[in-house]
C-alpha cells in the first residue's frame, strides 16, 4: 500500500519543505561523506586480507618435514622416486658415461643454459624435481623399461619434453630445466631434501 | 526505445545497455534507493539489515573454514585446532563464525521483538512475517547441526540428545532417528549428513530472505505508529536516510560483534566442547547453545517425553499463527495499554525459559520453568485473543507527518503518549 | 540535542535488549556436581583483555610439562615449532625436539620406526592410545593438554588450584583405592597422584621451584598452548575497535547531515 502512495522518487525529500543545503552545507556534506566511504572502504580491505591469507599454505604446510634419502641401496645407473613436499623428487645415481655426456655438452645447445656441475652436490648423484615444467606432469625416464627420450634422461609424455642425463631441458615445449631442490648430504650415503 | 528493452532511466551508456536487457539497476534504484520509507522509524528498524550483514559474515566465514575443515569423526577436533592454530587467521575465521552464530541470534530475536511489539505481524503483512518465521526455523537447524561439527563433547551429546527427540513420536520414532544418524547413534555418517547440510541451508535461509524482502516490499515497512503512510509527507526515500542511518546502527553493531571475537571469544560457548567428543561419557551438565536455552527449558517443564517434545516445536509454531491470534486492529503496543504489558511481561518469561534452560533439571529451576511456559503459550493463545476484544486502544494519531508537522500531537494519555519518534 | 539524545536512547534501548539475552546466560557454570567449588584467583598476567604471556613462565612451565607431565599427559597440537613463540631460539626449540623419540615411517622395510623429533613434529604422545594410556594408568585416561585451559571453566586458574589443591581430606570422606583427594576436583577425587613436589625441577633462571611456582608456570605454560593467538588476536582487537569508534563517529556524522534538513 506504501507503494500506491509513494511520491516518486526525488521529490520525496522535498516536501519538508526544508531548503536543502547552502552550496557550502553541500560540500561539507559531500566532503564528510568522502571521507567516510574511504575508511569503510580500508575497513573492508583489512578484513578481506585475512581471507585471502587463509588460503596460503598454513604454517605446519610451510614447516612440512625434509625428506631425509638412503642413498646406499641406489646402484650406478638405477634411479629411484622420493617424495617431498607432496612431489616426486627423482634420485639418479648416474653412470661415468651419463656424467661426461652431461659436461659435454656445450651451453649453446641448451634451452636453459646451466652447468652440469652447478645442478649437482656431487658429481654421481642427480638429484631433480620430476615434474615437467611444462605443465606439470612427471616425465618418464625412472623405470628401466621406461622411455628416456632422444637424450637418454627423462620424457614427458604429456607433450613431449626431453629431458638430457643432468635434467636440463632439450627438446619440446618445456621451457625450463628440472627444479633441483635444496639438499645436503647429512653423510655420505644419505641427503636430507628440503 | 528499441521494442523488447526496458525503459531504462540510467544516463551512463554502459549501464544503461545492461539496465535496458536486465533491469537490476532500475529495480535496486525503487527498491534500494527512492523506495518510500516511513519517515519515523527508530533504531529497533536496524535489525532487519543487520540480520542481512550477519548472514552474509556466516556466510563468507563459513566457506573459508569449509576449506580447512575435515568432516570425519577422527579428524573434525584436530582439523579445527589446526584451523585456530595454522591456517593464516584461522582463529579469527572461526572466532568469527563462532560468535556470528550467537550475534545472528542476538539480532534475530532483537527483529523478531520489534516485529511483536510493533505488530509487523498484522495484515497485510502474515506471509512477510510467516516467511520471517520460516528463517528463524531454518537458522536453528543450521546452528545446531553446526555446533555439532567440531566434534567436541556437547556437539556430540547435543546432537544425541536433540535427534533423540524424534524418538517421541510413537511409531515411527525410532526409525526416524535411526534415519537422521544414518546408523545406531550418533556417528561418522551422522557427522558427514550434518556437514552437507550446514553448508546447503543457509543458501536456502538466503533464497527465503529474499522472499521475506520481496515481500515486505510490496507491503511497505511498518513504523513505531503502527498506522499506514497516507502520503509523500509521511516517507523518506530509502536512501539516503535509511541507508546512512542503518550504517550508523551496523557500525555500533560491528563495535559490539568484535568486542566478543577479539576479547572474549569463548564466552558464549561451552568449555566442554574443548574435550574431544566421546561417545562413552556424558557430561555431567549437558546445554545447549544459549540462544536455545528457552526452548530446551520449555522441553523439560513437561514431565512427560512426547509432551515435552511436542510443546517445544508449538513455542516455535504458534508463531506462524500468531498475525490470527492477536485480533486487535491496532498494530503498534504504544497505543494499547493493556497489551504492551502483557507482552513486555512474555519477554520477561522468555528471559527466565533462558535462565532456567542453563540450570540442572532440578528445584526450584522445573517450577519457574512451568510457569514461565505457562505464561508463554498463554499470552499467544488467551490474552492476545481475549484483549482484542476487551482492551480500548487509544487514540491513534491521524497520520505519521501530522505531529511532526503541526508541532504536536493529538492527545493521548498515560504512558502510551509518547512524543512522535523520529529517527 | 533532544532528538540526539532521544535517538540515541532508542540505540541504547535496542543494544540493551540484545545485552540482555547475553546477561541471562552468563553465569552457567554451575557445575551440576552440586557444591560449586570457588577456585582462588591466582592473578595471572595474561587474564584481562590486555594482558600478556610471561615469557620466562611459560619457559619454565614447559620444563615443568617437559619433566613431570610429559610422562602421561600428551600436548598434540602442538609442534615444537610453535615454541619460538614462547620466546626459545630456533635452536633452543630444536634442541628440546631432538631429545624426544617420535615415531614415523612406513621406512622402505614398511616398518614404523623411531627418530629424534624436528621442529615440524607435534609433541610426542606418550601413549599409542586411549586404551593404551588407560591400560599404563589404573583405567584412568590423563587428558592430552593442548586446550586444557580452554576445555575447564577458568582453565588456567583451575590448572594451577588442581595441582596446588592436595591436601588432606575432611574428616569423614572416604578416599577410594586409587584416588587422591582434591580440593578442587569435581567430586574430590582424582587418580592423578600430587606429582609435584618442592624442587621437583630445577629452574635455569634460579627460581624456587616451590609446589606453587610449578602450578603457576604449567598453567601459564597451558594457557598459552590452549590459545596461542591470544596476544595477537587482543591486539589486532584494540586496533580494530579503534577504526570502528572513528568510522562509527564519521558515520554518525553523516547520517546527521542526512537527516539535517528532514523537520522531526
Amino acid at each position: 500500500m506504501a507503494e500506491t502512495m509513494a511520491s516518486p522518487g526525488g521529490a520525496a525529500g522535498a516536501p519538508h519543505g526544508a531548503p536543502h543545503g547552502t552550496p557550502a552545507g553541500e560540500t561539507r556534506r559531500d566532503f564528510l561523506t568522502l571521507t567516510t566511504a574511504a575508511f569503510a572502504a580500508v575497513g573492508v580491505g583489512a578484513v578481506v586480507w585475512p581471507f585471502i591469507s587463509s588460503m596460503n599454505p598454513a604454517r605446519d604446510v610451510l614447516a612440512l618435514a625434509s625428506t631425509d634419502v638412503d642413498l646406499s641401496p641406489i646402484a650406478v645407473g638405477q634411479a629411484i622416486t622420493v617424495v617431498w613436499r607432496g612431489k616426486p623428487v627423482f634420485v639418479r645415481h648416474r653412470t661415468p658415461e651419463e656424467i661426461q655426456v652431461a659436461r659435454d655438452t656445450p651451453l649453446t645447445a641448451l634451452k636453459d643454459p646451466a652447468t652440469d656441475a652447478s645442478r649437482v652436490e656431487k658429481a654421481e648423484w642427480l638429484v631433480v624435481v620430476g615434474v615437467c615444467t611444462h605443465l606439470g606432469c612427471v616425465p618418464l625416464g625412472q623405470k628401466p623399461t621406461d622411455v628416456k627420450g632422444d637424450y637418454n634422461g627423462w620424457f614427458c609424455p604429456c607433450h613431449g619434453s626431453h629431458y638430457d642425463t643432468s635434467g636440463r631441458i632439450r627438446q619440446g615445449p618445456a621451457p625450463l630445466n628440472l627444479a633441483v631442490p635444496g639438499y645436503s648430504f647429512t653423510s655420505d650415503t644419505q641427503i636430507r631434501i628440503g | 526505445m528499441a521494442i523488447g528493452l526496458h525503459d531504462s532511466t540510467i544516463q551512463n551508456p554502459v549501464i544503461r545497455w545492461v539496465d535496458q536487457r536486465l533491469p537490476v539497476f532500475t529495480m535496486m534504484q525503487k527498491e534500494y534507493g527512492t523506495f518510500p520509507t516511513p519517515r519515523n522509524f527508530n533504531y529497533f528498524w536496524n535489525f532487519g539489515a543487520l540480520a542481512m550483514v550477519t548472514l552474509m559474515i556466516m556466510i563468507a566465514t563459513g566457506i573459508f573454514l569449509a576449506m580447512n575443515y575435515t568432516p570425519h569423526t577422527a579428524y573434525a577436533f584436530d582439523s579445527v585446532e589446526r584451523i585456530m592454530r595454522d591456517v593464516n587467521y584461522g582463529w579469527l575465521i572461526r572466532y568469527v563464525h563462532m560468535n556470528g552464530a550467537s550475534m545472528f541470534f542476538i539480532v534475530v530475536f532483537v527483529h523478531i521483538w520489534r516485529g511483536m511489539y510493533y505488530g509487523s505481524y498484522k495484515a497485510p503483512r502474515e506471509l512477510l512475517w510467516i516467511l520471517g518465521v520460516v528463517i528463524f526455523l531454518l537458522m536453528m537447524a543450521t546452528a545446531f547441526m553446526g555446533y555439532v561439527l567440531p566434534w567436541g563433547q556437547m556437539s556430540f551429546w547435543g546432537a544425541t540428545v536433540i535427534t533423540n527427540l524424534f524418538s517421541a513420536f510413537p511409531i515411527v520414532g525410532e526409525s526416524i532417528v535411526t534415519w537422521l544418524w544414518g546408523g545406531f547413534s550418533v556417528d561418522n555418517p551422522t557427522l558427514n549428513r550434518f556437514f552437507s547440510l550446514h553448508y546447503l541451508l543457509p543458501f536456502v535461509i538466503a533464497g527465503v530472505v529474499f522472499l521475506h524482502v520481496a515481500a515486505l516490499h510490496i507491503t511497505g515497512s511498518n513504523n513505531p505508529l503502527g498506522i499506514d503512510p497516507k502520503g509523500p509527507q509521511d516517507t523518506l526515500p530509502f536512501h539516503p536516510y535509511y541507508t546512512a542511518k542503518d550504517s550508523v546502527g551496523l557500525i555500533v553493531y560491528f563495535i559490539v560483534f568484535a568486542f566478543l571475537v577479539f576479547f572474549m571469544p569463548n564466552y558464549l560457548g561451552h568449555p566442554d566442547n574443548y574435550i574431544p567428543a566421546n561417545p562413552l561419557v556424558t557430561p555431567a551438565h549437558i546445554v545447549p547453545e544459549w540462544y536455545f536455552l528457552p526452548f530446551y527449558a520449555i522441553l523439560r517443564a513437561v514431565p512427560d517425553k512426547l509432551g515435552g517434545v511436542l510443546l517445544m516445536f508449538g513455542s516455535i509454531a504458534v508463531l506462524f499463527i500468531l498475525p490470527w491470534l492477536d485480533t486487535s486492529p491496532v498494530r503498534s503496543m504504544r497505543f494499547r495499554p493493556i497489551a504492551k504489558w502483557a507482552l513486555f511481561l512474555w519477554l520477561i518469561a522468555f528471559f527466565v525459559l533462558m535462565w532456567a534452560g542453563g540450570k540442572p533439571a532440578e528445584e526450584p529451576y522445573v517450577t519457574v520453568s512451568r510457569i514461565a511456559t505457562a505464561y508463554y503459550f498463554g499470552y499467544f493463545l488467551v490474552i492476545l485473543p481475549l484483549l482484542g476484544r476487551l482492551e480500548r486502544p487509544l487514540s491513534l494519531p491521524e497520520s505519521i507527518a501530522m505531529p511532526v508537522l503541526r508541532g504536536g500531537g493529538p492527545v493521548m494519555a498515560g504512558a502510551a503518549a509518547k512524543p512522535m519518534e523520529k529517527a | 540535542m533532544r532528538d540526539l539524545k532521544r535517538g540515541f536512547r532508542n540505540l541504547i534501548g535496542a543494544l540493551a535488549l540484545g545485552a540482555a539475552s547475553l546477561g541471562a546466560v552468563a553465569p552457567t557454570p554451575a557445575r551440576a556436581a552440586g557444591e560449586a567449588i570457588v577456585l582462588p584467583d591466582a592473578g595471572f598476567g595474561f587474564a584481562g583483555f590486555f594482558g600478556t604471556f610471561d615469557r620466562g613462565s611459560a619457559q619454565r612451565g614447559l620444563q615443568v610439562y617437559n619433566e613431570v607431565c610429559a610422562a602421561c599427559h600428551g600436548l598434540y597440537h602442538l609442534s615444537y615449532r610453535n615454541l619460538v613463540e614462547i620466546g626459545l631460539s630456533e635452536d633452543q626449540a630444536r634442541a628440546i625436539a631432538a631429545g624426544v623419540e617420535v615415531r614415523d615411517g612406513p621406512n622402505d622395510m614398511g616398518e614404523m620406526f623411531d627418530r629424534p623429533a624436528r621442529l615440524s613434529d607435534r609433541f610426542r604422545r606418550p601413549f599409542a592410545n586411549e586404551l593404551a594410556a588407560r591400560a599404563a594408568n589404573n583405567g584412568a585416561y590423563p587428558p592430552d593438554l593442548s586446550v586444557i585451559a580452554k576445555a575447564r571453566p577458568n582453565g588456567a586458574n583451575y590448572l594451577h588450584a588442581l595441582l596446588t589443591g592436595y591436601v588432606d581430606p575432611p574428616a569423614g570422606f572416604t578416599v577410594a583405592e586409587g584416588m587422591h583427594y582434591n580440593a578442587y576436583y569435581p567430586g574430590h577425587q582424582i587418580a592423578m597422584p600430587p606429582i609435584l613436589n618442592p624442587d621437583q625441577v630445577t629452574y635455569a633462571d634460579g627460581t624456587a621451584a616451590t609446589v606453587d611456582q610449578m602450578a603457576r608456570d604449567v598453567a601459564t605454560f597451558l594457557a598459552w598452548a590452549a590459545e596461542p593467538e591470544t596476544e595477537q588476536r587482543r591486539a589486532m582487537g584494540v586496533k580494530m575497535i579503534l577504526f570502528l569508534i572513528v568510522l562509527g563517529g564519521l558515520t554518525y556524522a553523516v547520517k546527521r547531515k542526512v537527516w539535517a534538513d528532514v523537520k522531526h
